[in-house]
């Protein structure tokens, strides 16, 4: 890979611009490389414009799709990498939870962001290792957010007058995942009170609550890497309530 | 890519060469995804990974010829390989590993 192609994907990686690359692996191009960032800006060719075509069209397709593959291409073998923006981890209520969910995230490669309205939650000292801290309200915390399809968002203020204008933003959107904390109850009277307010069961659905997968723990830490196996378990499409059977069959 | 950034960068403020090792395809039940990548630099260091640590000695063999000959080349792994016996997957699977050398000016 030459420098320069080095240093536009460094670039679109750093300014989180999704982006995809095309290798050729055979043939008199082997090595060569072509790019694409932000579905209009192509760079780079294997020498023969029928091929350059196709792979261009492939690597506008990689970007909505997103993944890694080789594939054959006008009788060449071309393999596909995208660059997407990471994953981004959106927790509302910077309570004790979200200090281990934080650092968790972090390991597994989100940005992360925590909204609180209470000041004194939601501070340097207890947030350091954060990339982001936001002291509003949920809704106008998230209005600041990208909510992207790769946002986990985690509701941890255990409070109505939170939850609900958070969760009225969060199903109107695109994120991925929507988490609530609360007991099976709690879950209950929510879905309850959103469905009194003309949500339908099938938006409710996005809503996981009681949150994380059921590993029986109820320390700060064990609760978050609940949360954060469920988190993986959906973006991975597998269904929360068979994930951890299938991890003990498979 | 992105955990590989800020590596790649303190070798190329000590002047390493860098060799970039991605897996292109998998087949079977392998450690690491497709895509998955791993650097190694001109004296031999390695980071991120390919497999589950099952290829990456020779992979950094590998690279480091990469390096030296600036051509790239395309590595099979799997347990019909015949270096199966020190260099095989033992879970069975097959990769095969796509090294280049990273960056290079020409």
């Amino acid at each position: 890979m030459k420098a320069d192609t080095y240093a536009a994907i460094r670039a679109a990686i750093q300014a989180s611009i999704p982006a995809a690359t095309a290798t050729c692996l055979s043939g008199d191009a082997e090595g060569q490389v072509m790019f694409l960032r932000a579905s209009d800006s192509f760079d780079g060719s294997f020498g023969d414009p029928a091929l350059d075509q196709a792979v261009r069209a492939r690597l506008l397709e990689k970007l909505d799709e997103g993944g890694a593959g080789a594939e054959e291409l006008e009788g060449v073998r071309v393999f596909f990498d995208s660059y997407l923006p990471p994953p981004h981890l959106v927790v509302i209520g910077a309570v004790h939870t979200a200090i281990p969910l934080v650092s968790i995230a972090r390991i597994m490669g989100f940005d992360t962001t925590v909204i609180d309205a209470r000041g004194v939650f939601a501070t340097e000292e207890r947030f350091p290792h954060s990339d982001d801290l936001i002291e509003a309200w949920p809704d106008e915390g998230l209005a600041e957010i990208n909510l992207h399809h790769g946002v986990a968002a985690v509701i941890l203020a255990h409070d109505e007058k939170f939850e609900d204008p958070a969760l009225d933003v969060l199903l109107k959107s695109e994120v991925g995942y929507i988490g609530a904390i609360g007991s099976r109850k709690t879950s209950q009277e929510r879905l309850e009170r959103l469905k009194a307010r003309g949500y339908t069961d099938e938006q409710l659905a996005r809503i996981h609550g009681p949150v994380g997968l059921n590993l029986g723990g109820r320390a700060p830490e064990e609760v978050a890497i609940s949360i954060m196996a469920e988190i993986v378990a959906v973006r991975n499409g597998v269904d929360p309530a068979r994930a951890l059977a299938t991890a003990k069959s498979a | 890519m992105r955990e590989l950034l800020e590596q790649i960068d303190s070798w190329r403020a000590e002047g390493e060469s860098i060799a970039l090792a991605t897996v292109i395809s998998a087949s079977g039940s392998t450690p690491r995804p497709v895509g998955a990548k791993m650097i190694v630099s001109g004296g031999g260091k390695m980071q991120g990974s390919v497999s589950g640590g099952c290829v990456e000695g020779s992979v950094i063999e590998h690279a480091l010829d990469v390096l030296a000959k600036g051509e790239p080349r395309l590595i099979e792994y799997g347990i019909s390989d015949d270096m199966a016996w020190d260099v095989g997957l033992s879970c069975g699977g097959q990769i095969e590993v796509f090294i280049e050398p990273l960056a290079s000016v020409s």
